[in-house]
């Protein structure tokens, strides 16, 4: 009997799969919010979902991906936020806000999120090129001093100079409140697209060679300063958009926002939904988004849960809780075709798996 | 110049703080290559002990210096045999990732406890003594003595007894130290005691200081004290100590020339130029990385 090989999706269909789920989703969304379903104010946590997602996929690009654990995080994204923040004041966007013309708002939303993006990427390199000399802890804690130094800088650096740009620790306000709930979305897919793609490609394999052994992956070519440059200063980019969506969120930026706790609350989304998976920093930057506005009345006792989250997770199940699994609509549609219509290759299911993977 | 000495003698007496603080991260860190970010807040329970032994229980302030020293290392054995242990062969990532949750689990429970505000309290020990125009409170001349013995007596004991030098092997090869009947467990954990012993001691003289307690008054001291470590090498005891001086007298420099503002931007500075420039501090030996 001639056996019959298993059906496989191929590439350009995937695409349509995830585009139609992902727009499917939108709309499922916006229906949501216009119907009166979603409140305001449910709108407004699901912005911060959005931008809370975006950081923990950035941030598991650095740690995930490429293994390496930086403690400057919200650094990335107060630069990001604070570039955002000072340009969308000083274009015409706040009165273009009021009027609603939002067509005519689009290119400098467009023009910040690059500018925030290209800023948190200087950064990135300046931070990333001496911190990755480094590894392990001593990374982890370059990174972080030079987090903290960014926040000292932004803190102190208007009276120092005699500018007005960063308003020092008073703040920097009436930033136009550019960001919508379909900015985000777009942010948020686009985010995951590039870094889904990035891992797919040569680039992501060298990245995962270097986080697997460092050592090994340059003795067979891989150029590892290149690669881990590369990666975390992708990782302060988005870090960076992230940023200035959340300056466009709230409209006024402090600089005590971005401590180092803020670099660990990104931490503990990205270690709790399991390093190296991006459904997992998704699930977990949600859950752990909502979980605190549903439990107002206990929220004093979220960081003593978040901490001892993750001192158990470590001891319990290092890998997260998503270890590195990743979410495939197409994986699951093939596995529902293949055990419909190849009813005899359902025996060799785990050689099939091994196939997979 | 009477400036000049006064903010020597202020360096002099943060830096013996950060110094004994430094000790207990180098020795963890010689031993079990963890950079313990709890350490810090270690040194905010032993505060917060002595505080409420001295205010709420009015005990004897020399008993209740005991009472935070004490606390402080059963704390430190406790974090050890309960998040450290389970974690001795995974990879450094978890280990140091738990300790950052043990950090801030200490941190944030402090605050459910006590209050996210800073509890003041009398000076512990009132007075100065002036030498012609410089003004020293005795408070600083007993730091810099209390942290000097302390350091004597630790180098003392790493060098001089049974125990130091099984310290000294383990950290020179945890296997081969095993190989020969020294026993990795109690060895760590007596470690452990006396880092957070130190790290004790540290909190009384941070208490005679400022006089304060705050939840987060380790986490700024914890990090602190462990760039005064890698300046210094890490896993060196001389190192640690004048490391912690430095960061000290550096810190009191900054504050003297009106930029104090500003120091904490520096210290962290001073700790990225050290690690680009000469990773193994200044006492250190450079390590090589092999497959």
């Amino acid at each position: 009997m001639k056996t019959r090989s298993k059906i496989r999706i191929p590439m350009p269909a995937r695409y349509v799969i995830n585009l139609a789920l992902v727009v499917g989703f939108y709309f499922l969304l916006t229906g949501l919010i216009s119907s009166g379903i979603i409140t305001n104010y449910w709108t407004g946590i699901l912005i911060t979902v959005g931008i809370n997602i975006i950081l923990a996929v950035s941030l598991n690009i650095a740690t995930g991906y490429l293994g390496q654990l930086p403690l400057g995080h919200a650094g990335f994204m107060a630069v990001g936020a604070y570039a955002g923040g000072i340009f969308m004041k000083a274009t015409p966007a706040a009165a273009l806000l009021k009027e609603g013309n939002t067509a005519a708002l689009i290119p400098y939303i467009l023009a910040a999120i690059v500018i925030s993006a290209v800023v948190a990427g200087i950064f990135g390199v300046i931070i990333g090129i001496p911190a990755l000399r480094l590894r392990g802890d001593y990374l982890a804690i370059i990174t972080l001093g030079f987090g903290e130094i960014i926040r000292v800088v932004l803190t102190n650096i208007d009276s120092v100079l005699g500018f007005d740009f960063t308003y020092g620790a008073a703040g920097l306000k009436r930033i136009p409140k550019f960001a919508s709930v379909t900015l985000v979305f777009i942010c948020v897919v686009l985010a995951c697209f590039f870094i889904h793609t990035m891992m797919k490609s040569k680039h992501g394999r060298a990245i995962l060679s270097i986080r697997d052994n460092e050592i090994a992956s340059e003795s067979v070519g891989v150029n590892t300063t290149y690669y881990k440059t590369m990666a975390f200063v992708f990782s302060a980019m988005l870090a960076g958009i992230a940023g200035c969506l959340y300056a466009g969120y709230l409209g006024s930026l402090y600089p005590s926002t971005f401590k180092f706790m803020k670099s660990i609350e990104i931490l503990v989304i990205v270690v709790l939904g399991g390093m190296g998976s991006m459904l997992g920093s998704i699930v977990s930057a949600t859950v752990l988004t909502v979980l605190p506005e549903l439990l107002r009345s206990v929220a004093d006792y979220r960081m003593v849960a978040y901490s001892l989250a993750l001192v158990v997770m470590m001891i319990f199940r290092p890998k997260g809780l998503f270890g590195s699994y990743d979410f495939s609509m197409s994986r699951v549609l093939e596995k529902a075709l293949n055990f419909v219509f190849r009813p005899e290759l359902r025996k060799g299911k785990e050689e099939a798996d091994n196939e997979q993977n | 110049m009477s400036l000049f000495v006064s903010q020597l003698f202020n360096g002099l007496q943060t830096g013996s703080v950060y110094a004994l603080v430094a000790l207990g991260y180098s020795m963890v860190y010689g031993i079990i290559l963890l950079l313990n970010f709890a350490h810090g807040d270690i040194i905010m329970v032993g505060a917060y002990t002595a505080f409420y032994a001295m205010t709420a229980f009015h005990l004897h302030p020399i008993l209740s210096v005991v009472l935070a020293v004490v606390t402080s290392t059963l704390l430190g054995v406790v974090i050890e045999k309960v998040a450290y242990t389970p974690l001795r062969s995974a990879p450094r990532l978890s280990l140091l990732i738990t300790a950052i949750g043990i950090s801030f689990l200490l941190e944030n429970g402090a605050q459910l406890l006590f209050g996210a505000d800073t509890k003041s309290m009398d000076t512990l020990v009132p007075g100065n003594v002036s030498f012609g125009s410089v003004t020293i409170s005795y408070t600083a001349i007993l730091t810099i003595i209390v942290a000097v013995i302390a350091m004597v007596a630790l180098t003392l004991l790493v060098q001089k007894t049974k125990l130091g030098k099984a310290m000294r092997a383990v950290s020179e090869d945890m296997g081969a130290a095993q190989l020969m009947g020294i026993s990795l467990n109690k060895t760590i954990s007596f470690t452990f005691a006396v880092g957070s012993a130190l790290a004790g001691i540290g909190s009384v003289l941070y208490l005679c200081a400022y006089s304060q307690a705050s939840p987060t008054m380790g986490s700024m001291l914890g990090l602190k004290a462990f760039v005064a470590a890698v300046l210094g090498g890490i896993g060196s005891i001389p190192g640690a100590m004048i490391g912690g001086f430095a960061i000290g007298l550096l810190e009191a420099l900054v504050a003297a020339v009106g930029l104090s503002v500003w120091k904490d931007a520096v210290v962290f500075a001073i700790l990225i130029v050290v690690l680009l420039v000469k990773p193994s501090g200044i006492m250190g030996h450079p390590v090589t990385e092999k497959v």
